[in-house]
């Protein structure tokens, strides 16, 4: 029994639990610090996530932008490029969406969603397309240039919402809210279950989430974006374009993105409004990481942080502490979970199990590439 | 501190046992090396050497056995741990930092003599003492990066001195090393042994082996076969207990009839990395049927001739031709699809991906083509099939063909690619050190399939350091030197003292 617990197959699983727990046992003290009742709160967060129908619905709405942008990050890190440009490849994809929308009103609905979307998913591949062929051509750092597009797609959206793009309605009453105007009726994703906001979104994100894992490992394209992520000079060897690949992750990565801006458009704003990327760039990078870097394993990791962000808000309302506190939380996940990779290899090599931990993992691999001897 | 001399007068391991999934590696291996003594540790590739010694340095811990330093039984934590106790290790892959100097990675992790403050002054004294004792000569000043091979070696060496160790484990370290550096290894490991250093050896060079050691070791899948004096054994002797039976050392090598130009190089110039002139106008042509060696000491230009040839480096000036077509602007993959193979010489960086299973990688080169893929999608049961065929054609030892490739041994991940390369049929070889790490009965085994492929009518190239290997199967040997071909000799005519003084840039006088 004491070695099945510290089996490195026990411990794959068990560690990010465990994790997790760790996280909230520090955000316990910092609520017990704030003043309130740690308990009561968590109770209320847990309740506000999973507690009841419109909770979950209201978890699954803020999945589908996490599990996303998840995907787009798990194939740029299988490619070996890390994106932190989630935010404004969401900005822009929405911004795109919205203006294409508003412009081709009178298409039937289901044509014009599906071309919005399609948009969003491609202006957020161009705004990756730039720091990706800024790396795959002059090699010019990813995780840079990704923030400053960053900044670039917030300055963007500050001005076509408050120029070109204001809401005519909002010009007419005089309160200059920076938003545009509503997208046509006929064209808004599929509400599943009234009066909540769950949006088919989710089905879509889902969807996709199995796609990226047949790309991943059951395609070509997959194999060259894997090969090209591990080990550029033997893809280089097999005789595979590695700039080229490389800048397709970024471009993925961005698509992605792009596309969770044009569902947040298209199934819970129905128009383009500051703030509607939510930090999904951000919580989308912790949850891709959450679940393995592996498009599967960000389907409950998504979950797990959609539902945290839901219960945040409610735990604000009700105990009054502020829920900033749960980006910390977030936080501390993220780095108890890295911990904990670097726990299970060390135990894997304690009992020599590498081999087997490997190939469990070699679909997985781990999130720090620390070399450990 | 870090100037005292440990001792260790003996050091036994006893039946030790390690068990990896569906690998016994060691089984009950018992072993023990003593001050004052180099001892050889031999066996095939996967026999389980480093693995034993990782257990000695605290990288793998023991399932069951015992080890005893001076008759006291101790148990070996980590590296630290095994560090504090006198005992020493160098990889065979280096573990330096590149851009310190020398005095900054020797005293790297140790504590100064001073405090906070940094005594690299007495580090580099200490430095050249150590250097001056045992031959080892390095500048302590010297930037890791600008280091040669056999430099970097030598820092691992003077690292682990520096740090108190009394026992030094060598894992393959002339693998990495040509003759004349390893020449001055042995001056080195030899003042060690004169000191009263205990000295494990491993090597896959039977006549090193026979040359240095005290006592030999062979292990056999992971079991002791018998440990031996070093007095009257032969190296087939040796070649014997390693594989369990009689290994032809000589290679029949018969005469045949050369065809048509396969692969040519008409006066080829191109730059190294730092972007200096690394060939020079160097002009071969190898024909159907024929592998043409190419000699030469270690950075004198293959690196860059099996690139250019491969596609991987442009070229300065001059022209590839394969099979009469000249392929100068061709990407590497348009080559391999005209019928080149590529055996690289950095088989760990360049010829796989370590984490890939060895079915993954062993479709490198063929991943987009039928059976494989078709269209998009992969064909996992081809891909599976595809290993299987090839794992036991080429008699590659592995637990599974879903075994990621980085825990083979080095020999068996080099079959592997010559598996996937040769399984080709290839028109047009090119192999740079396919044996280096290689075990002999792995080398017999490469070079047989070497010779075969020649008769089958493939052109090879052949670039190696080993000048035996290239005896053994040149039909026209090249010698290169700074770049050019100081000449091509016919194999009847080429003897070692011959090539030795065209490779260190002698040309002759007729
Ligand atoms: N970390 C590991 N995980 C799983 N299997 C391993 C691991 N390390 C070694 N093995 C297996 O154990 C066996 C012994 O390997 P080892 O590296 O000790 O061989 P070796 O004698 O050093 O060979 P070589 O001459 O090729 O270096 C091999 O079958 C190898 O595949
Ligand atoms: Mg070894």
């Amino acid at each position: 029994m004491a070695r099945f617990l510290r089996s490195p197959r026990f411990l794959e699983i068990a560690l990010p639990i465990a994790a997790v727990l760790a996280a909230f046992m520090i955000g316990g003290v910092l609520l017990w610090l704030l003043g309130a009742n740690p308990f009561e709160a968590y109770w209320v967060l847990l309740g506000g996530a999973f507690g009841s129908v419109s909770a979950l619905a209201a978890t699954l709405t803020k999945m589908t932008p996490l599990l996303l942008v998840a995907l787009g990050i798990c194939i740029s890190y299988r490619g070996g490029v890390i994106n932190i440009g989630g935010e404004g490849q969401i900005i822009v994809g929405a911004l795109a969406a919205t203006a294409f929308a508003l412009w081709l009103r009178d298409l039937p609905g289901w044509l014009l969603l599906t071309l919005t979307l399609l948009v969003g998913a491609l202006t957020g591949a161009a705004w990756g397309a730039i720091a990706g062929v800024l790396k795959a051509r002059l090699n010019v750092n990813e995780i840079l240039s990704t923030v400053m597009l960053n900044a670039i797609a917030l300055q963007l959206m500050n001005f076509l919402l408050r120029g070109p793009m204001l809401d005519p309605e909002q010009i007419a009453a005089g309160t200059n809210i920076a938003q545009s105007e509503a997208l046509p009726r006929t064209m808004w994703l599929l509400r599943l279950a009234p009066p909540t906001l769950l949006h088919a979104g989710i089905i879509l994100a889902l969807v996709l989430a199995v796609l990226v894992y047949l790309l991943l490992w059951r395609t070509t394209i997959g194999y060259r974006i894997r090969t090209v992520g591990l080990n550029p000079s033997a893809a280089r060897y097999a005789g595979m374009p590695v700039p080229f690949y490389v800048a397709l992750s970024l471009i993925l990565g961005g698509a992605f993105a792009g596309l969770a801006g044009a569902v947040e458009v298209a199934g819970v704003q129905h128009r383009m409004l500051e703030g509607l990327s939510g930090g999904y760039g951000f919580s989308g990078i912790v949850a891709a990481l959450f679940g393995k870097l592996h498009p599967l394993g960000a389907i409950p990791a998504a979950f797990l942080f959609g539902g945290l962000l839901v219960g945040a808000n409610k735990m604000q309302l009700t105990v009054q502490v502020p829920s900033a506190l749960i980006t910390a939380i977030n936080g501390l996940v993220v780095m108890f979970v890295v911990a904990s990779e670097v726990y299970v290899r060390r135990a894997r090599r304690r009992t020599g199990r590498e081999a087997a931990a490997a190939s469990l993992q070699s679909d997985a691999a781990p999130v720090t590439q620390a070399s450990t001897f | 501190m870090s100037n005292e001399r440990r001792k260790i007068n003996s050091l036994e391991m006893i039946k030790i046992t390690k068990r990896f999934p569906g690998v016994l590696a060691n089984d009950q291996v018992t072993f023990d090396v003593k001050g004052g003594e180099i001892h050889a540790l031999l066996g095939e590739n996967g026999a389980g050497k480093s693995t034993l010694m990782r257990q000695l340095y605290g990288l793998y811990h023991p399932d069951a056995g015992e080890i005893r330093i001076d008759g006291q039984a101790v148990t070996i934590q980590s590296p630290t741990d095994a560090i504090a106790r006198g005992i020493g290790m160098i990889h065979q892959h280096f573990m330096l930092v590149d851009e310190l100097t020398v005095a900054e990675n020797v005293a790297l992790g140790m504590p100064s003599s001073r405090g906070p403050v940094l005594d690299l002054d007495r580090v580099e004294a200490r430095i050249q003492a150590l250097s001056q004792a045992y031959g080892l000569h390095v500048n302590p000043k010297a930037p890791v990066w600008t280091l040669a091979v056999g430099e970097r070696q030598r820092v691992e060496i003077i690292k682990a001195l520096y740090r108190g160790a009394a026992l030094l484990i060598l894992d393959e370290p002339t693998a990495v090393l040509t003759p004349q550096e390893a020449d001055d290894l042995f001056v080195t490991l030899k003042q060690m042994k004169e000191d009263g250093h205990a000295l494990i050896f491993i090597s896959h060079k039977l006549r090193e082996v026979v040359a240095i050691s005290d006592r030999i070791s062979v292990l056999r899948g992971g079991r002791l076969v018998d440990t031996v004096p070093n007095q009257g054994v032969t190296r087939a002797m040796l070649a014997r207990m390693m594989v369990g039976r009689d290994v032809l050392l000589e290679r029949a090598h018969k005469a045949l009839e050369t065809g048509v130009v396969r692969l040519a190089l008409r006066g080829v110039s191109a730059l190294n990395v730092t972007g200096q002139a690394a060939l020079r106008n160097v002009t071969l042509e190898v024909h159907a049927g024929e592998i043409l060696g190419v000699a030469g000491v270690s950075g004198n230009g293959q690196r860059e001739l099996a690139e250019v040839i491969a596609g991987l480096r442009p070229l300065a000036g001059g022209s590839v031709e394969l099979d009469g077509r000249n392929v100068s602007a061709w990407p590497p993959g348009k080559r391999t699809d005209a019928g080149l193979a590529y055996i690289p010489e950095e088989r760990m960086h360049d010829g796989i991906v370590q984490e890939f299973s060895v079915a993954q990688n062993l479709v490198l080169q063929d991943y987009d083509h039928p059976p494989i893929s078709r269209g998009l999608f992969l064909n996992f049961n081809a891909i599976a099939a595809r290993g299987r065929e090839l794992v036991s054609a080429f008699n590659i030892r592995t637990p599974s063909i879903d075994t990621p490739t980085r825990s083979l041994s080095g020999g068996n991940i080099q079959k592997l690619i010559l598996a996937r390369e040769l399984s080709r049929n290839p028109k047009v070889l090119v192999a740079a050190q396919p044996t280096r790490g290689v075990d002999i009965g792995a080398t017999e085994y490469i070079h047989q399939r070497l010779l075969e492929q020649r008769a089958q009518g493939a052109a090879t190239l052949l670039i190696s350091e080993d000048l035996d290997e290239i005896l053994a199967l040149a039909d026209r040997i090249a010698v290169i030197y700074e770049g050019r071909i100081m000449d091509i000799v016919p194999r009847k005519q080429a003897t070692a003292e011959r090539l030795g003084l065209l490779m260190a840039g002698v040309a002759e006088k007729e």
